[in-house]
C-alpha cells in the first residue's frame, strides 16, 4: 500500500510538471517573452503573439485542466482510490 | 418600450428569480450554511464558481481596460484565467479532501498553530472586504445610469437583495443564485458581442470576428486589427496589437502583473471555498474544468468586444462636430463619464493620444457654445479633447452600436448579476471567517449549532453594512486597494497552501515567517508607491505586479526557516499523506 501510494504520487507530480510547463510556455513565453517575434507571423487577421496573449493561452488553459481531470480519473481508478 | 422601462422589467425579473431561489434553498445547519452541505453537483459548482469569480470588474471594467491598453490588456485576460490552472492542479483537489469550511481552517490545522490561523483569517477578511466595496459601487453605478435612481439608493437595494439570499441560504442559497446569475450575465455579455461582431465583420462569433475584415464603410476589406493599428499610429496612440512600444508597459512589468494576478486568483479565499462544496475530489477537479470553461466564454469574448468598441468609438466620435454627435454621447455626458473640452474652438471632437485634462472632469454647470457641458479642469498640453471613463465601454457599447433597447437593459441586468454574485461569495467568506474561524475555533469551542448559525447570519448582516458603507462613501483608493487584494492573496495564501500540500516538512515557524514576510513586503511596497508617491524601486515593477515578488519571498523564507526548525508532528504529516489520496473525501467533511 505504502509503495503503491508513492508511485501514485510520483505519477501525479509528473503529470503536473508537464501540464504546468505547457501553461508557462503558452502564457509567459508565447504571450509575453516572444510576443513581438511571433507577431511577424499572421494567423488570418491576428498577429500570432497577440493572438496567444488575448485568445490562445485561454483555450490552452481550458484544455490543460480538462486533460488533468481525465488523467487523474484514470490514475485514481488504476490505484483503486477513487470514489 | 423605452430603455428605462425595459431595464425595470429585466432587473425586476432577475431579482425576483434570485429571491425565489433563495427561499427554496434556505438552510438550517452550519454545514449547509458554510459549504452548501458539500452536495453541489460539479456542473452547478462550475457555473457558481464562474459567477463568483467574474465580478463587476470582469463584466464592466475589463473590456474597457483592454480597449485602451490594446495588447497589454492580456495581463488581465491571462492573469484572471491562468490562475485556474494552478488552482485545479495544485490546490482544489487537496483542499477538498481536507474537507473543512474555510481557508484559515486548513492553514490552522496544517500548521498546528492558532497564530497561523489568525494571520490567515485577517488576510481573508481584508482581501474580501477590499474586493466587496468595489462590487457595491458597481451596483450603484448601474442603478444610477439605467434606472435614474440615486447611486446611494442603488447601493441600498443591492445590499437588501444580497442580505436576503446570503443570510437565508448561506452557501447553499448563494450557490444556486450564482448559477442563475451566471446564466444572466453570460447571455447579457454575449448578445451584444455577437450582434456587434456580425455588424462590423459579418462573422457572428466574436472570437473569430475580431480577426476578420471589416465588411462595410470606407474601411471595407481591411482586417479590423490592422485598421486599429493604423488608426492608433495616425492619431498618436501606440499600435493596438504591438507590445511594449512607446508609452506602454515594459515586458518585465507585464510579466509580473500577469503572474501576480494568476497566483492571486489561486489564493483568493472566496474562490477556494467553492471547491469545498462538491461531494468528491474528482468532483472538485471536474468543477474546475467547468469553471474555466464558463469563464473562458466571457474572457475570450472580452478582447473582441474591446476591439469593436475601440473601432466604433473612434469612428463615431473622432473628427465629428459636437452638434452631430450621436445621442448616446449626450446620455453619457450627462452622467459625467464622458466629457469634451473644445481646446481649439472648432466645435469638432478631436480624439488623440494623451489625456484631455488632468483628473476627472469637474463640470462648471455652464453650457458651452455648442451645447456641451463645460469643464473647469485645466486643459493638458495634448491635442486630445475627449475624456472617456473606461468603465462605461461595456455599458455604452450596445448604444454605440445602435442595438435595440432590450439589449441595453439586458446588459444592465448582467452587470448587476456579476456584481451581486461576487459580492455574496465575498460576504460569506467574511462571515464565516468571523463566526467559524474566530468565534467557534478560537473563542468558544462549545458553541451550539444554533448559536453558530445565528452568528453566521448576523455577520453577513454586519459585512453587508460595511460593504454598503464603502459603496456609498467610496474611499478614494478603491481602485488602488484591488491591487492590494491580489498582492496579499498572492504573497500570503498561495505559497503557504502549496507548501502545506506538497512539502510535508514545512513547519509552523516557516509558514508564519513566510506569510508575515510576504505580506509585509507586498504591503510596504504598495503603500510606498501608491500612497506615498515613491517611485517603484524594485526593478520598476508596478504595485499591481509586486505580489509576484512577495510570493517568491514567502517561498524562500518558509524554506529557510523550516530548515532551521523541528519537523511537524507525526499527526500532521499523516494528515498531509491523507489529503493526497482522493478516497474518503465524503467522510472527511465534518469536524
Amino acid at each position: 500500500m505504502k509503495t503503491d501510494m508513492k508511485a501514485y504520487w510520483k505519477t501525479n507530480i509528473g503529470y503536473m510538471v508537464v501540464l504546468l510547463s505547457i501553461w508557462a510556455l503558452v502564457s509567459y513565453v508565447f504571450g509575453i517573452l516572444l510576443v513581438n517575434e511571433l507577431n511577424s507571423i499572421r494567423l488570418g487577421g491576428f498577429p500570432l503573439g497577440f493572438w496567444f496573449a488575448q485568445q490562445g493561452a485561454i483555450y490552452v488553459f481550458v484544455m490543460l485542466i480538462f486533460v488533468y481531470f481525465l488523467l487523474m480519473r484514470r490514475l485514481d481508478r488504476k490505484y483503486d482510490i477513487d470514489e | 418600450m423605452s430603455i428605462q422601462l425595459w431595464t425595470y422589467v429585466m432587473v425586476g425579473a432577475t431579482f425576483a428569480l434570485y429571491m425565489s431561489i433563495a427561499w427554496v434553498s434556505r438552510v438550517r445547519d452550519t454545514r449547509g450554511f458554510y459549504v452548501a452541505g458539500g452536495g453541489v453537483p460539479p456542473l452547478a459548482n462550475g457555473m457558481a464558481t464562474a459567477a463568483d469569480w467574474m465580478s463587476a470588474a470582469s463584466f464592466l471594467g475589463m473590456a474597457g481596460l483592454i480597449s485602451f491598453y490594446g495588447y497589454a490588456g492580456c495581463m488581465y485576460l491571462m492573469g484572471w484565467t491562468g490562475g485556474y490552472v494552478l488552482l485545479a492542479l495544485l490546490l482544489a483537489p487537496y483542499l477538498r479532501k481536507f474537507g473543512k469550511f474555510t481557508v484559515p481552517d486548513f492553514v490552522g490545522d496544517r500548521y498546528y498553530s492558532g497564530v497561523a490561523r489568525l494571520v490567515a483569517l485577517v488576510c481573508a477578511v481584508f482581501v474580501s472586504l477590499t474586493y466587496v466595496a468595489g462590487q457595491m459601487r458597481g451596483v450603484g453605478i448601474v442603478f444610477s445610469r439605467f434606472l435614474e435612481v440615486d447611486v446611494n439608493t442603488g447601493v441600498f437595494i443591492g445590499m437588501a437583495i444580497v442580505f436576503f439570499y446570503a443570510g437565508l441560504g448561506g452557501m447553499k442559497g448563494i450557490t444556486w443564485t450564482q448559477v442563475a446569475q451566471y446564466g444572466v450575465l453570460i447571455v447579457a455579455f454575449l448578445i451584444p458581442a455577437v450582434a456587434i461582431s456580425a455588424k462590423i465583420t459579418g462573422v457572428a462569433i466574436p472570437q473569430l470576428g475580431f480577426g476578420s475584415t471589416i465588411v462595410s464603410g470606407p474601411d471595407a476589406g481591411i482586417y479590423l486589427l490592422e485598421k486599429l493599428d493604423q488608426i492608433g499610429t495616425d492619431l498618436g496612440f501606440a499600435a493596438y496589437t504591438t507590445a511594449f512600444g512607446n508609452g506602454s508597459k515594459p515586458m518585465l512589468d507585464v510579466f509580473c502583473i500577469t503572474m501576480a494576478l494568476m497566483v492571486g486568483t489561486a489564493g483568493l479565499p472566496h474562490v477556494i471555498v467553492r471547491f469545498y462544496t462538491v461531494p468528491t475530489v474528482r468532483g472538485a477537479r471536474l468543477s474546475a474544468v467547468y469553471a474555466i470553461l464558463f469563464i473562458a466564454v466571457l474572457y475570450t469574448t472580452a478582447p473582441a468586444v474591446a476591439a469593436f468598441a475601440r473601432y466604433n468609438l473612434i469612428n463615431s466620435l473622432n473628427d465629428v462636430a459636437y452638434t452631430q454627435a450621436p445621442n448616446w454621447f449626450r446620455n453619457w455626458e450627462r452622467t459625467g463619464l464622458i466629457a469634451w473640452l473644445d481646446k481649439n474652438g472648432d466645435g469638432i471632437v478631436q480624439y488623440r493620444a494623451g489625456t484631455a485634462f488632468a483628473g476627472k472632469p469637474s463640470f462648471t454647470g455652464v453650457t458651452g457654445p455648442n451645447g456641451e457641458r463645460m469643464v473647469g479642469n485645466a486643459p493638458s498640453a495634448s491635442a486630445n479633447e475627449l475624456y472617456v471613463d473606461r468603465d462605461i465601454i461595456v455599458l455604452a457599447n450596445p448604444e454605440i452600436a445602435n442595438l435595440p433597447p432590450w439589449v441595453i437593459a439586458l446588459v444592465a441586468a448582467g452587470g448587476l448579476a456579476a456584481a451581486l454574485s461576487t459580492a455574496s461569495g465575498l460576504l460569506l467568506v467574511i462571515a464565516s471567517s468571523i463566526s467559524h474561524d474566530l468565534y467557534y475555533r478560537m473563542v468558544n469551542r462549545q458553541a451550539t449549532e444554533q448559536q453558530r448559525l445565528r452568528l453566521g447570519r448576523a455577520m453577513i448582516g454586519v459585512a453587508v453594512c460595511v460593504a454598503g458603507y464603502f459603496g456609498i462613501h467610496p474611499p478614494g483608493f478603491v481602485a488602488q486597494v484591488v491591487a492590494l487584494a491580489f498582492g496579499l492573496a498572492a504573497s500570503s495564501f498561495f505559497p503557504t497552501l502549496v507548501l502545506g500540500i506538497f512539502w510535508k516538512r514545512a513547519s509552523r515557524e516557516g509558514a508564519i515567517a513566510g506569510m508575515v514576510c510576504g505580506i509585509g513586503f507586498t504591503m510596504l511596497y504598495i503603500v510606498q508607491t501608491k500612497f506615498m508617491g515613491m517611485a517603484p524601486w524594485c526593478f520598476g515593477i508596478s504595485p499591481e505586479g509586486i505580489g509576484c515578488v512577495g510570493m517568491l519571498l514567502n517561498f524562500a523564507v518558509t524554506y529557510v526557516v523550516t530548515r532551521m526548525t523541528p519537523a511537524p508532528p507525526q499527526a500532521v504529516q499523516e494528515m498531509v499523506e491523507s489529503i493526497r489520496i482522493p478516497r474518503g473525501a465524503g467522510a472527511a467533511i465534518d469536524h
